[in-house]
């Protein structure tokens, strides 16, 4: 608070004598319009308005004068007073209207500074694949099971009708557990959580199972010994291959965009029968053997001309899996699939090295963010 | 299985302008997959001629080696009719052979340009060529040596070699095993061309003399294992006399070497009609041919040299001598064909397909009988391919045929698969009328009849894998095509969503990611040594892990206890990389063996009961769910803003505070020492309510940090998820609270220096009342003022009520309350 102005030396004011009145306002009014900035203005205010003011201190008097004349002398100062406060206001707006664009100017800051104080997280693209996935199935109705990853032999090989002699069942595909004869595997393929889903559910059953596999591959840029996999499984009376078509269709299409579809060729699975290899459509080619190089159309690179890219396995449940798991084969029938989830991404996302999902490059990962 | 096509066209009258690429196009529709089609003129140009070798004189020279500088006569190859002076240095040639040569301008495979050049003091014009200098064969053991009737000097040798023909290299299915032959795959080219008019000729099919009495004498002990066993002899056999052209062309385009005629003629039918021939000298062996299954404690030295202990399924051939082979598979070495060989006994059994997977597998023996043999040949032509291989060795090898045949043994039938008509309509969802499913049936080969709404069908001989009902299906949809199937979505009803844990597994991920931690997945195996560098003791249960029979590395045949050791040589890697600071995490399953027993393996022609399948699900070890975290290096940037901030034990408290109240997990933090945390640094964190135990947090141990390569000070979490799960919060109770006045009081209390953050807020929040909204540790001070041992801890107390401001009497009251508390409960004194 700034103390009472003491160089300011009120004059009197008569209420009655309007050129008084008069002369208090008008010299109050050019103080305001001099004042250069909020500060002075606010001493203008106090010198003008303030109790002791002459405006204030006539105000004071009116109590003082015969009632006939308290009204004119009252409307005569309240009118200039009137005439103070209002150009008081306006002053001010108008200074603190400077007064803010000045502030705003000297505010200005460099806004390209780096504002990376802290590193961003992510989420790694097999994870978020995954829920991808996951959605795609779930939109439809379907559910997401799981399992464990050291899993039983029996529901690995022999629930699947990969029996004793299957050449999967050696120690060049499958990692065993010591010693081998307890029965143990790494599960070679998300398909025990098929067959626990059977076993412990009765139909209709549509479940989509992704997550970790095992097999005893060399590691390089597009195999792993360990790697993700997305399995599907459907049971429900009337189920045919055209219901596994439509849904790898839609499946396909949901990943790669529009025009993405399948294609099947036959082929064999122990686990289905029917079975077939499925194929994509070429996403860089669309399916049309040749792009744009440099020096004219090329043979595409990605499926080597022929249009279409090998993406998994599928087939009619074999009625001998369904008996195993318990469900009725003469009532039901169901279709399977399964694909690479690693390789799915190496397809969507144009990765070169299968190596880079798991050596954990936080610049390879971050780049995914939290959803892909 | 690679076949070259006018080897398959020899079987199939196809469309003369059928192209290799239409051609294999339709057969990867019918099921055998395209793997390459290989045109040797892809990649060889010209001049490529045949030559006979004039004159050959070895040179030695002075690195060792010894050139030999012929002349060969290249007709008018070379535009001279001169001999052409050619460096050689191989040495399995004589004066006389016909040899294949490239001459000056020709390009060989690998874009090697060939002209004429100085070396070893010669000019030397053009290349004698290997078969793998020509892309024939992988192996380059010396030069081709064409057969004496393969051509003239001079002649084109594409044409010699077969290099004019296409060869298609198919993926075979195991389900497919009669398409390991040109007959199998002539077959499907005929189904493939079927509206073509193309039609097949089986070369199996051929008059074979009738079995008689004078054959070789045979037994068969075991006619499950060999049901059937073809034995014939040619003798007065010229040993010496050569593979003719085209079986060794053939073969060679097949991917097989030519050895000897009868090797080569053994393995040109088992080519063409898909059946393993084996051959042996017949004037070694001694007396009568039994083939039984091996007693314990036999051996037998195989033709690879190696010498075996047979197992107790092993089927094996034997004659007085003892074992002369493991039956189907290898023969043994003493009665093997050799260079002196007259008289050949030529066996064509049918073998058990299971025996010879086992016995392969046992012995580590992959061969091309062998991957016949298990996966099921044509039993009806054990006959006629023996028959075939007499015709060969008998044509080009000059020996006759002896008159006695031996047949032992039968093969059995194919059961009969009845089905309903329409299966194969409803499981491949394509409308197939009967006649069509019958029709498609009947072109693979099988005899149908119908009954009513269900048919009938005996498979072909060649088929043993047609079975089941669904197999029919298969056969069905793929001759009526693969690419006729509708694409439909299925129905299903309303579905559940995600359950709930998944739905907050996807909530943790994405809460650690908006903290900043990047997710990272790491093979889960790990060894003694990482489990070491943590720091663990001797009875640490981290150290009970369940053990790979076969781990990828011995160095770590562990499946992993825990995420840490991955997620820190991660970040190792990450920092090596130049990063200033990471902060990793990992969610993943760790694996304690159960100690349960075996799994058993159940049969498979029906559900295992209740109680069977809980003692198998019990015996598969316990796999919790695990978080592990590791902070390391800058957390926060330096920058404009000021300095930075390294990673410490705070961040991953810090990390797991925000998790436990992103789950509505009320937590208990308390002091703890494990390795590999700093003892003085390691939070133990359980679930508040019912004590649980959630996992580790703090300081990794300065060893466990110099052992993994990470900056000292480090921090890392590890908990189990499947505890924080069952904990969290199911419905968020609507929280109330008051638009009254809050009053603030601070206090500061000195207390012992042992005394914890989480007791003196306990005993001032106990104090404090009903009226304390929440209570804050704003500073902690230590130092002179104080005294050693002590620390002074300051705390925002704020109070309100959910009715009233409160007076300044009420927030004085509920103040001196809580410093009671902790006076009395911490000995806190209030500064
Ligand atoms: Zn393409």
């Amino acid at each position: 608070m700034s103390g009472p102005n003491t160089d300011y030396d009120p004059v009197e004011v008569t209420p009655l004598k309007s050129e008084e009145v008069e002369s208090a306002r008008d010299a109050a009014l050019a103080a305001i319009a001099d004042a250069a900035d909020l500060e002075t203005l606010k001493q203008v205010r106090i010198d003008h308005t303030g109790d002791r003011s002459p405006l204030a201190l006539a105000n004071r008097e009116i109590g003082a004068l015969p009632p006939q004349a308290r009204k004119e002398a009252g409307q005569r100062i309240g009118k200039a007073r009137g005439a103070v406060n209002q150009a008081l206001a306006a002053r001010t707006s108008v200074l603190e209207a400077e007064h803010e664009e000045r502030m705003l100017v000297e505010e200005t800051v460099d806004v390209t500074l780096p504002t990376d104080r802290t590193p961003p997280g992510a989420r790694h693209p097999i994870t978020t694949g995954s829920e991808l996935i996951a959605d795609i199935f779930v939109a439809m109705g379907w559910e997401v099971a799981e399992g464990p990853v050291i899993e039983a032999e029996w529901l690995n090989f022999d629930a699947l009708n990969l029996g004793p002699d299957h050449p999967a069942r050696t120690m060049q595909d499958t990692f065993w557990t010591d010693p081998q004869d307890n029965g143990i595997v790494l599960r070679t393929h998300t398909s025990p959580v098929q067959a626990r889903t059977m076993l412990t559910r009765t139909p209709p059953i549509y479940v989509v199972c992704p997550g970790r596999v095992f097999r005893t591959d060399e590691y390089d840029a597009t195999h792993s010994p360990v790697f993700h996999q997305v399995e599907g499984l459907a049971i429900d009376e009337g189920i045919s291959m055209a219901h596994l078509k439509g849904t790898l269709d839609h499946f396909a299409t949901s990943m790669f965009g529009e025009g993405i579809t399948t294609r099947f060729r036959p082929s064999y699975f122990p686990f289905t029968e029917p079975s077939a290899e499925v194929d994509l459509v070429c996403f860089v080619c669309r399916g049309a053997t040749v792009v744009d190089g440099t020096d004219g159309p090329v043979t595409c690179r990605t499926c080597r001309g022929e249009g279409w890219i090998e993406w998994g396995g599928c087939g009619v449940v074999n009625p001998r899996v369904l008996r195993a798991c318990g469900v009725d084969s003469e009532r039901y029938s169901g279709f399977a699939f399964g694909m690479g989830i690693d390789r799915t991404l190496m397809f969507r996302h144009g990765l070169e090295d299968l190596r880079d999902l798991f050596e954990g490059d936080v610049r390879f990962t971050t780049a995914f963010g939290t959803e892909i | 299985m690679k076949a070259p096509v006018s080897w398959i066209r020899e079987y199939v009258d196809l469309p003369a302008e059928v192209t290799t690429e239409a051609l294999a196009a339709r057969l990867t529709a019918l099921g055998l997959k395209l793997e390459a089609i290989e045109s040797p003129r892809d990649t060889i140009t010209g001049p490529l001629v045949v030559g006979r070798v004039l004159t050959r004189d070895p040179e030695p020279q002075k690195n060792g080696k010894t050139i030999n500088w012929c002349t060969v006569d290249v007709g008018d190859a070379n535009g001279t009719g001169e001999p052409q002076g050619i460096v050689c240095g191989a040495h399995n040639f004589d004066v006389d052979d016909l040899v294949v040569c490239v001459l000056p301008g020709g390009v060989l495979p690998g874009n090697f340009a060939i002209s004429a050049r100085k070396t070893y003091g010669h000019v030397s014009s053009g290349m004698i060529c290997s078969a793998a200098e020509l892309g024939l064969s992988g192996e380059a053991d010396g030069i081709i040596v064409l057969p004496a009737d393969a051509g003239r000097p001079g002649d084109d040798a594409f044409a010699v070699l077969g290099l004019d023909d296409e060869v298609i290299e198919f993926e075979i299915n195991p389900d497919r095993a009669y398409a390991l032959s040109l007959r199998g795959v002539a077959r499907e080219a005929a189904l493939a061309f079927a509206d073509d008019g193309a039609t097949f000729t089986d070369p199996a099919r051929r008059a074979t003399p009738a079995a008689n009495a004078d054959g070789y004498p045979v037994v068969l002990d075991d006619p499950e294992g060999c049901a059937l066993f073809v034995a014939r002899v040619v003798s007065g056999f010229d040993p010496s006399a050569t593979t003719p052209g085209f079986i060794a062309r053939r073969i060679t385009q097949a991917g097989m070497r030519p050895i000897s005629l009868a090797v080569d003629v053994t393995n040109y039918v088992m080519l063409e009609i898909g059946r393993p021939i084996h051959a042996y000298d017949a004037d070694k062996l001694t007396g009568p041919i039994r083939v039984r299954r091996a007693a314990a404690g036999e051996r037998l030295t195989t033709l690879d040299g190696t010498d075996r202990a047979l197992d107790t399924g092993d089927l094996v051939v034997t004659d007085d001598s003892g074992i002369i082979g493991l039956g189907g598979v290898m023969g043994g070495e003493p009665t093997e064909i050799s260079a002196t060989t007259t008289r050949v006994l030529v066996e064509s059994a049918h073998w058990d397909a299971t025996s010879m997977f086992r016995t392969g597998k046992r012995h580590k023996i992959s061969s091309e009988a062998g991957k016949r043999n298990e996966r099921g040949v044509d039993p009806v032509v054990c006959e006629a391919a023996a028959d075939r291989v007499v015709e060969l060795l008998t044509t080009y090898g000059g020996g006759v045929a002896e008159p006695g045949v031996t047949v032992v043994g039968s093969v059995p039938t194919a059961a009969a698969i009845t089905a309903p008509l329409d299966l194969p309509a409803r499981i491949s969802g394509m409308p197939i009328s009967a006649e069509a499913t019958i029709g498609a049936l009947e072109a693979v080969g099988c005899t149908v009849t119908r009954a009513g709404d269900d048919l009938t069908a005996i498979p072909p001989t060649w088929r043993p894998d047609l079975n089941d009902p669904y197999d029919l299906v298969e056969e069905v949809a793929r001759i009526v095509g693969y690419d006729q199937v509708p694409s439909v979505l299925p129905t299903p009803g309303a579905g559940r969503g995600l359950t709930r844990g998944q739905r907050l597994r996807r909530r943790i991920g994405r809460t650690l990611a908006g903290a900043g931690c990047v997710e990272v997945i790491s093979f889960p195996f790990v060894g003694t040594a990482a489990l070491d560098q943590l720091g663990l003791p001797p009875d640490d249960p981290r150290r009970r892990a369940v053990r790979l029979a076969n781990p990828l590395s011995t160095e770590e045949p562990f499946y992993t206890t825990t995420l840490l050791p991955g997620l820190l040589r991660t970040t190792a890697r990450n920092l090596g990389r130049g990063a200033p600071g990471v902060a990793l995490f990992e969610t993943g399953s760790v694996a304690f063996p159960g100690d349960r027993g075996q799994a058993p393996i159940y049969g498979v022609d029906r559900r295992p009961s209740d109680d069977e399948l809980a003692q198998l699900m019990d015996a598969v070890p316990d796999q919790p769910l695990h978080l592990a975290v590791v902070l390391a290096g800058e957390r926060e940037r330096a920058g404009w803003w000021g300095a930075g901030r390294d990673a410490a034990w705070s961040d991953a408290l810090g990390v797991v505070r925000r998790l436990a109240a992103e789950l509505g997990v009320e937590i208990d933090v308390r002091s703890a020492a494990l390795a590999p945390w700093h003892p003085g640094r390691c939070a133990q964190v359980t679930v508040a309510e019912t004590g649980a135990l959630l996992g580790h947090a703090g300081e990794l141990h300065p060893k466990a940090c110099q052992a993994f390569g990470v900056p000292p000070r480090s921090a890392a979490v590890e908990i189990d998820l499947d505890v924080l799960l069952a904990a969290a919060r199911e419905v968020v109770p609507g929280p109330e609270f008051s638009t009254f006045p809050q009053a603030k009081e601070d206090v500061a209390l000195l207390v012992d220096a042992d005394v914890t953050v989480a007791q003196l807020e306990d005993a001032l929040r106990d104090g404090a009342g009903e009226l304390l909204e929440s209570i804050r540790l704003f500073d902690v001070y230590t130092g002179e003022q104080v005294g050693a041992g002590r620390k002074s801890l300051a705390f925002a107390l704020r109070f309100r009520a959910p009715d009233r401001t409160l007076t300044e009497q009420e927030t004085g009251a509920a103040r001196d309350a809580a410093v009671a508390a902790a006076v009395e409960r911490c000995g806190a004194a209030q500064r």
